[in-house]
């Protein structure tokens, strides 16, 4: 077999973790090619190094047998290699055309009418729709996929990979998409389509790659394998050594959502009839593969982000669209997503650990700069946190950052609080340390509420679990009944789980 | 009343030469991303380098030829600061206009010492293409670089949108990843911008001191590279609204002076003030407006 | 031959306050080709602009003279740019308390000093606030760049003024276009007999004092500075970021004005459209050059008084343009700029 890319023991480390590890991998002409995992396993690294963004630490690609060495996308480009990532790199004021054929323009003076045939003739080879005049600002989303798409084909792809296409795209778009795709495919393509979704890959691709933290588990032709199996190898769990706190039924419901909408940044709903309880003493956790809504749920409910539609209750008072100087009067604990965007990097550690409650540290606006020395030094001995009171706390390690965030959100004893993420990127000891501090929590009877992409952590602390896909909540399931491979379906929009059954 | 209107018009034109050279000077610096705050000191220097150089070769295309050379080197100090450093464009782009002011301040004083008669030097001659004619032969009485400034607007539309390298600085402009992603150099685009740029400030400026005035005086910008600024947002950024923007402008200007002339009461200032009052009008009913280079005052950095 | 390599290596935090020394070495020689392409002397050259002029009292307190409406504007820029409010107008604030200070100054004349002067200050500061307010109202409340519109609205007071000295305030005596001069009560009291340091010189310490006071021990400068170095977490610790902003923005404004009454009230007497010397402008390298710390503003505003004053002894010791010392000044905020960047990488050969 005439493979047209081979890529042999690649190896990418970042710092000390290793982010592909000898990870093999090829890709026949004709073929669609899935490369599936979970966020973090390595996909997009892989690609990345294929298409010259990242360079490999070890290990060798050659391209239609001959070895070669790609140190950007434009040695990429020129071995016939295109890639459509997430974040198109179109320029929205100028046309299809335009964007088409920037860079590639082929002579001082343009000649648009000569230009736009060009693009025309090529859209029409692959059989892509366009509409070559318009600007692309005007263009949905699914739209402007198609003009990247283009973009590379423009440039003479024979291999063309997909960075997790669909993320971007409503179901009717998704369809078009693999129209699309199956049509390059039967033109003699090579494609690599990275996903975490069950059912597309299934629908779509030839033979699947599965990798797993880094490392490659395994290819498997589409025809020999089926969802609980890729679930399986996707997911799945050598050990599971944390032990699951009793399960319980939480008291009084301390945080309640009805029918919640919110929009992302691009005005594309994110949050679509969002509705939940969180009860005092009870973790109930969010599952899910990032990008399905999470990280609007977290903004929604630390202030950030609000509302389109839909109520939030807080101890039964409407919080709805409140700022987040409201939700710290209101006592309610917040740990963001990015830590870094939690903190001020300049400022102190014991600045940052009072800046939610800057009126109980100041008397008719003056600061008392001795209690907040004291509270920083009672804060750094109770969480444990390795710096002084006056470090700059852009200084300080992930973990240590993390329990200064976590010190602030608990320091007031809250009624409620949410956490996103809260040990990502933590080594074991401050793994162990947060999660018992949430525990802790948990005990003292504060509502929790847990984004977390972690599938162990999710499993180990949850008293219920509830799972989002595409900006709903599939299922809500207790913690005693959730598997991992449940779970897995789940969250890759194989499996719906009834609300009730929770 | 008609020679009253001849002469408000072909004042308008003249007032605005200066300010339709050194907008689509900013247009340039914009359209690739960079707010160049130096275009301030920028067309002080192009008037004293044109002034000087004409005055010691006794040749005013010289003058005129050094003073966009200086201009162009003005600009790439800019780049260095903005596009290679990535400072603030706010910050960096005042400093290049307190240095080019005072460089220029600087050498006027080392070349020609303290004189108490101000050196002059014969101004560009003016070109009457259509003679005696009624109407349009006093309006259109105009020095040569006024025409060229206009002849400039389209010309800069072409080089915008009819050549590769005009789509490449739109794209760099709004946004310089997809460029990039797409093989064009954004350093290199926007180094050319703010040199291209530079040397039409500058030649704004230069046409103060070589054509209008016929020698250098301290006062002679006199906040006309602000105005440009106001203009290029009041334009929208698009070549041909620069034109009607600075004839505005000028206009408002010209009227002023010609009021002022006829020995009306009337509060001038209120008239010179009004462009940059309707300017933040504008500003407050665009918002953080949509015409606006996605990418202005954000620093390009691969990562 | 080695390639070598630029990569990002941040300094360590020790030579942050050298990098205005670095950048003051490296623009003076920088100005020393200009000098010796004078053919003149360069140590000489820095003889009298650096030494020369602290050599005698008199000098060293005309220092005093020219660093205090830079004190005021430093300290002005320093608040606004902490909170992250890119104020460009202090040099509009500065003229309207000026105007502030002429009007109230020409009013004042049956006052006793002691009610004559609070209220001139009192007066200047509202004014300089007031016209901060424009620009910082459409700031937080309308998503507006305060940077072009304080830049646009200093030029737009300058035409008022004009309006005023060619109008109403016309000099009856001289018919020059200055306003008349100011009541003997308004007047700021001489600190040292027989020399220019005014009233204004005390103020200015003050103005740096109680900035340095708001950030270092007020609820508010921890909330500015908060917002000043990371909007978006400031706002999600719980501060009201707007309400932070457009305080910073008016108090900036406000000691803005008190630089222009200091001029009125302290120099000139009356109003004349060249009443600032770009010292709004000169406010801004001040305050960049003192990174944005009380100390370190007032350091840069008394260094660039002492380079302003050696211009002149330079000048006319060695026939070298005053200009001079324009270019050391703007050379030195562009120099300092960039050794901001580049102490964040290192040159390594690969």
């Amino acid at each position: 077999m005439n493979f047209i890319v081979e890529m042999q023991g690649i190896t990418k480390r970042f710092g000390v973790v290793e982010a592909n590890q000898g990870i093999d991998f090829d890709l026949k002409p004709g073929e669609i090619h899935a490369l599936l995992g979970e966020n973090g396993a390595g996909k997009t690294t892989l690609m990345r190094i294929l298409y010259g963004l990242y360079r490999a630490d070890e290990g060798e690609i050659r391209v239609a047998g001959k070895p070669v060495v790609i140190h950007s996308p434009k040695d990429a480009i020129g071995l016939g290699i295109g890639m459509v990532t997430q974040h198109f790199t179109l320029v929205p004021p100028l046309s299809v055309v335009e964007n088409v054929a920037l860079g590639q323009e082929g002579a001082v003076t343009l000649d648009l009418d000569q230009m736009r045939q060009r693009v025309v003739d090529a859209a029409k080879r692959f059989g892509i729709e366009i509409k070559p005049d318009a600007l692309v600002r005007h263009l949905s989303v699914g739209e402007r996929q198609r003009v990247e798409i283009l973009k590379s084909l423009y440039r003479n792809a024979r291999v063309l990979i997909l960075d997790e296409p669909t993320a971007v795209l409503v179901p009717q778009e998704v369809e078009a998409l693999f129209q699309t795709l199956n049509k390059l495919r039967e033109s003699g393509m090579a494609l690599v389509f990275i996903s975490h979704k069950l059912n597309e890959v299934m629908e779509l691709c030839d033979r699947i790659t599965v990798l797993r933290d880094g490392k490659k588990i395994g290819t498997v032709l589409r025809g020999e394998t089926n969802e609980a199996e890729l679930a399986r190898m996707m997911v799945g769990r050598e050990t599971f050594g944390v032990v699951r706190p009793a399960e319980r039924r939480g008291g009084e419901v301390r945080l309640k959502l009805d029918k919640v909408n919110a929009l992302d940044k691009k005005g594309l709903p994110a949050l679509k009839n969002i509705s939940l309880e969180v009860r005092a003493g009870e973790i109930l956790g969010i599952a899910g593969i990032s990008g399905n809504g999470q990280s609007e749920l977290a903004q929604v409910l630390s202030g950030m982000l609000k509302p389109v539609s839909g109520t939030v209750w807080v101890d039964g008072k409407d919080m709805t669209g409140a700022s987040p100087a409201d939700f710290a009067a209101a006592n309610i604990g917040r740990v963001p997503e990015d830590r870094h965007s939690g903190v001020v990097g300049d400022l102190s550690v014991a600045e940052n650990l009072v800046l939610e409650h800057l009126e109980e540290f100041s008397r008719n606006g003056m600061m008392d700069y001795a209690s907040v020395q004291k509270f920083a030094q009672k804060m750094i001995e109770d969480f444990q946190i390795k710096a002084r009171p006056q470090d700059p706390i852009r200084t300080l390690s992930g973990g240590n950052m993390q329990k200064v965030l976590l010190a602030r959100a608990l320091a007031h004893k809250p009624r409620v609080l949410i956490v996103a993420h809260p040990t990502r990127g933590l080594d074991i000891g401050a793994t162990d340390y947060v999660r018992s501090k949430l525990l802790e929590q948990r005990e003292a009877g504060t509502a929790i509420l847990m984004i977390s992409e972690d599938l162990d952590e999710i499993l180990a602390l949850s008293d219920r679990i509830a799972v989002m896909y595409e900006g709903r909540i599939v299922g809500i399931v207790s913690g005693r009944r959730a598997t991992p491979e449940v779970l897995g379906m789940m969250m890759s929009g194989a499996l719906e789980v009834d609300y009730a059954e929770a | 009343m008609e020679a009253f209107l001849v002469g408000l018009i072909a004042a308008t034109l003249r007032v605005a030469t200066p300010l339709i050279l050194g907008t689509l000077g900013e247009l340039f610096s914009e359209r690739s991303g960079i707010l160049n705050l130096g275009i301030e000191g920028t067309m002080f220097l192009g008037a004293f380098t044109g002034f000087a150089v004409a005055y010691l070769t006794g040749s005013l295309w010289l003058g005129l030829l050094a003073a966009v050379l200086a201009g162009m080197l003005a600009g790439l100090l800019m780049g260095l600061f903005t596009v290679t450093l990535g400072v603030n464009q706010h910050v960096s782009g005042l400093g290049i206009t307190l240095l080019m002011t005072g460089i220029s301040l600087f050498l006027y004083r080392v070349i020609f010492g303290e004189r108490s008669v101000q050196p002059s030097i014969p101004t560009f001659p003016k070109v009457s293409p259509f003679g005696d004619t009624p109407v349009l032969g006093p309006i259109f009485e105009q020095y040569l670089l006024t025409y060229i400034a206009i002849a400039l607007v389209p010309l800069v539309w072409w080089l915008l949108y009819r050549t590769s390298f005009g789509l490449r600085l739109r794209a760099v402009g709004e946004n310089p990843e997809a460029a990039d992603a797409a093989g064009v150099n954004v350093f290199r685009i926007r180094y050319i911008a703010l040199a291209i740029g530079g040397g039409l400030m500058a030649a704004g400026g230069a046409f103060l001191s070589l054509a209008q005035l016929g020698s250098f005086i301290f006062g002679i910008i006199a906040g006309r590279g602000w105005v440009c600024i106001a203009l290029i947002i009041f334009a929208n950024w698009i070549p041909s609204r620069v034109l009607w923007g600075a004839l505005l402008f000028g206009g408002v200007s010209a009227l002023q002076l010609r009021l002022q002339a006829t020995g009306a009461q009337l509060p001038y200032e209120l008239f010179l003030a009004l462009p940059y009052l309707v300017t933040i009008l504008a500003l407050v009913l665009a918002g953080r407006s949509a015409a606006a280079p996605a990418a202005l005052l954000k620093p390009y950095r691969r990562e | 031959m080695p390639r070598l390599k630029i990569e990002r290596y941040p300094a360590p935090l020790w030579v942050r306050p050298l990098i205005p020394v670095i950048s003051i070495v490296v623009t003076f020689l920088l100005t020393s080709l200009v000098v010796l392409a004078l053919n003149k002397n360069p140590f000489e050259a820095f003889y009298y602009f650096l030494i020369a002029p602290l050599a005698s009292q008199s000098s060293a307190i005309e220092v005093l003279v020219k660093s205090t409406p830079l004190l005021l504007t430093g300290a002005a820029v320093t608040f606004a740019f902490s909170a992250g409010y890119y104020n460009i107008g202090a040099e509009g604030q500065l003229l309207a308390g000026a105007v502030a200070a002429a009007g109230l100054g020409m009013v004042l004349q049956n006052v006793p000093p002691v009610l004559a002067i609070p209220i001139m200050i009192v007066g200047g500061f509202a004014a300089g606030m007031a016209y901060a307010a424009i620009p910082a109202l459409l700031k937080t409340r309308l998503d507006v760049d305060e940077v072009v519109t304080t830049l646009l609205l200093n030029t737009v007071i300058l035409f008022f003024i004009s309006f005023l000295l060619n109008g109403v305030w016309r000099s009856p005596v001289s018919g020059w276009p200055q306003s008349p001069e100011i009541a003997d009560s308004a007047i700021f009291p001489r600190l040292i007999p027989r020399t220019r340091l005014h009233l204004g010189f005390l103020l200015a310490w003050i103005s740096i004092g109680a900035v340095w006071l708001v950030f270092r021990r007020t609820a508010l400068g921890l909330r500015m500075r908060a917002v000043g170095l990371g909007k978006e977490a400031a706002r999600f610790a719980g501060v009201k970021v707007e309400q932070t902003m457009l305080t910073a923005a008016l108090i900036s404004g406000g000691i803005a004005g008190l630089a222009g009454v200091s001029e009125v009230a302290g120099i000139h007497y009356h109003l004349i459209e060249a009443i600032s010397n770009n010292f709004g402008y000169t406010g801004i390298i001040v305050a960049m050059l003192g990174a944005l710390n009380p100390l370190g503003v007032s350091l840069a505003a008394l260094f660039l008084g002492l380079l302003d004053t050696g211009a002149q002894t330079v000048s006319r010791a060695m026939g070298i343009p005053i200009y001079l010392g324009n270019i050391v000044q703007s050379a030195l905020l562009l120099i300092t700029l960039a050794a901001l960047v580049l102490q964040n990488y290192r040159i390594r050969r690969e």
